[in-house]
């Protein structure tokens, strides 16, 4: 039975990893950056909310609040930082001016990552916090001899949700097709009128928009402190590797299979969680490099 | 004037090249027998820190710098480096110097395999996947009996020393392992390896079309840079007595090279040890901040990329090379201020 009860942990632990990976899948699908202040902008999203709710704002308005302000931080990091760093990218690949080139915006969103991380630490102290949920956090559905977690279930119904909009938009608003254009071809996608750079800026809003959902629900489930963001951003980006790169629903299915991992593996030796997490993503790196689901939709 | 215009001359270096180098050599006269006599013990160890970090940014470079590798994840090698060192003073009893250069050797023997796997993650899922690699070594040390588990090991190796003597043969050991690094770096870049290298930062494809074997030059680089590691996380431990898990392991090692290269000048020899002298400044400078120093030095790298991003030493590279890797090629111009930016 505990195995059972496990295997269930872990399925429902996969919706939030799905939730958390599901922006930075889309920066790189759209643009190909890796943003690696991805894990630790989730965790100043929990810091945000649990601010608003200390304030005395109930949490769903504190949702209300945090997920557009993550989307206005991400169409302004875009336009202020990512972009011009993608410029030098262009500059390297015609011949120009040697220097950080093609590694621009990885190292502009790494310095970002360890200048936030200290910030949040001065801040807020490195002591680990939680957003009360009241009797959320702790409430269960009986299901047959096991009790499910609503938190966790809630988690995972927002996750699917959360994939099936992204896909939907993608794939039949005007707007969705034109970043998809702008991410085969950014250059014959600026000939059609279309403006690069205010897309990829639409399409990091919208990356930061669920990436600041995915951090409050981090923040109601887990103990967080400024340096979490570092696990967040590795099991975000195992959930996308796993599944394979460029599928929203294979990131799914990859943040169930990490889920299960390290729930198994916590089950094994309660010490071993993490790990057996990191050693199912080296296996699949090993025996399926594509991920599980390679390339079934391009995001 | 009158020479015929059709022979250019090919120069290596020259005056800039030879003032830099003899400016070199004086500093590291000065560092090896002046310095340990007019300064404190304490400061001494702190020096240590600096030569381990200019080996951190050197070899960091050499990956992210020539081979377009941008790893999060070389703190997996310093912590290798550094347990190896511990291990093999402590439990091998072999002499300290010789457990250094030994831990260096484990590291690259364990970067080989290692980069396989790594291998099949690209560009920024590379950075990211090296991250994770050393988050295993990380959590796999502190499982292995006898390494101390979460609280890591002190080196005994050194118990009974008298603490100057101890203090000056790491100070001094490390300015030779610090010096050694850096001039195998020049060396490897002078070389044909080097030459192939070069070609593979300026782009991996043409080098690739003209028999460049950049796989197997990528992979050099990074057994290279990880052994590069392993020798700085060892010349830690040495310094400070000890390791902990989390701290020799820690990412902080990462942002640190990264700091250093990013700022100092990628791709270059020289931007390594000018960002390394900063980064040891600031850090000394502004270590009663707390953590705020951190926040400003991930601002600058910021600023650095985005603004100039050849980085300081970018900023007079071309006028001065203190190593000079390349051949230049000087145009027979009768006027000498075009033969000059030419050659530049």
């Amino acid at each position: 039975m505990d195995w059972l009860n496990a295997g269930v942990q872990g399925v429902l632990l996969g919706g939030q990893y799905a939730l958390l990976a599901c922006g930075l899948s889309l920066i790189f699908g759209v643009m190909r950056i890796v943003n690696l202040a991805h894990g630790v902008l989730a965790v100043l999203a929990a810091y945000l909310s649990l601010v608003l709710v200390q304030q005395g704002l109930p949490l769903w308005l504190a949702i209300v609040v945090v997920v557009p302000l993550f989307a206005a931080l991400g169409y302004a990091v875009q336009r202020g930082l990512f972009n011009p760093a993608l410029a030098q990218v262009g500059q390297d690949a015609a011949g120009g001016a040697r220097g950080a080139g093609e590694l621009a915006p990885l190292l502009v969103s790494f310095g970002v990552a360890v200048a936030l991380t200290n910030l949040l630490q001065e801040v807020f102290s490195a002591d680990t916090r939680k957003i009360p949920t009241g009797d959320l956090a702790s409430a269960g559905l009986p299901l047959g001899d096991l009790s499910v977690g609503v938190l966790p279930l809630l988690t995972l119904g927002v996750a699917v949700a959360v994939i099936a909009a992204v896909q939907l938009f993608l794939a039949r608003t005007s707007t969705g097709r034109a970043m998809r254009a702008v991410a085969d071809d950014a250059g014959a996608a600026a000939m059609t009128g279309v403006d690069p750079k205010h897309m990829y800026a639409v399409a990091t809003a919208l990356a930061f928009a669920t990436l600041g959902l995915a951090g409050v629900f981090v923040g109601m489930s887990t103990q967080f402190s400024p340096g979490y963001g570092d696990l967040v951003l590795l099991f975000a980006f195992e959930a996308v590797i796993i599944g394979g790169l460029g599928s929203l629903w294979g990131t799914l299915a990859g943040g169930m299979v990490l889920g299960l991992a390290q729930t198994i593996g916590a089950q094994i030796d309660p010490q071993s969680g993490v790990l057996a997490g990191h050693l199912v993503f080296l296996a699949v790196l090993v025996v399926r490099p594509g991920g599980l689901m390679p390339r079934s939709v391009q995001a | 004037m009158s020479r015929p215009a059709a022979v250019p001359t090919i120069t290596r270096g020259g005056r800039g090249s030879l003032v830099g180098g003899g400016v070199m050599l004086l500093v590291v006269v000065l560092l090896a027998a002046v310095v340990p006599y007019v300064v404190t013990l304490g400061a001494l160890s702190s020096l240590v820190m600096l030569f381990a970090l200019v080996i951190l940014g050197t070899t960091w470079n050499l990956l992210a710098g020539y081979g377009g590798m941008v790893s999060v994840g070389q703190q997996a090698y310093v912590g290798v480096g550094g347990y190896a060192l511990i291990q093999l003073a402590d439990a091998v009893g072999a002499p300290p110097w010789l457990a250094v250069l030994a831990a260096g050797l484990i590291g690259a023997a364990i970067a080989l395999p290692t980069s396989y796997l790594v291998f099949r993650l690209a560009g920024g899922y590379f950075a990211i996947g090296t991250w994770v690699v050393a988050e295993v070594f990380r959590l796999v040390t502190m499982r292995i009996d006898g390494l101390g588990g979460g609280t890591g090991l002190s080196l005994s190796a050194f118990r009974g020393t008298d603490r100057v003597e101890r203090v000056a043969f790491v100070y001094w050991f490390a300015l030779a392992l610090m010096i050694a690094v850096v001039l195998g770096t020049y060396l490897l870049m002078r070389s044909r390896v080097g030459l192939g290298l070069t070609a593979i930062r300026d782009d991996r494809v043409a080098a690739s079309s003209l028999g460049v074997a950049v796989d197997r030059g990528r992979r050099l680089v990074y057994v290279a840079g990880s052994a590069g590691a392993a020798l700085a996380g060892a010349l830690v431990a040495l310094s400070t007595l000890g390791v902990t898990p989390g701290s020799i392991y820690s990412v902080s090692w990462t942002a640190a090279m990264i700091f250093i290269v990013v700022v100092g000048g990628i791709g270059t020899i020289e931007g390594p040890l000018v960002g390394a002298v900063l980064y040891w400044a600031l850090q000394q400078a502004l270590a009663p901040l707390g953590t705020w120093y951190l926040v400003v030095l991930g601002v600058v790298a910021v600023g650095v990329v985005l603004l100039a991003p050849r980085g300081l030493w970018g900023l007079v590279a071309g006028r001065y090379q203190l190593f000079p890797t390349g051949y230049r090629v000087g145009a027979v111009a009768p006027d000498a201020t075009v033969a000059r930016r030419a050659g530049e």
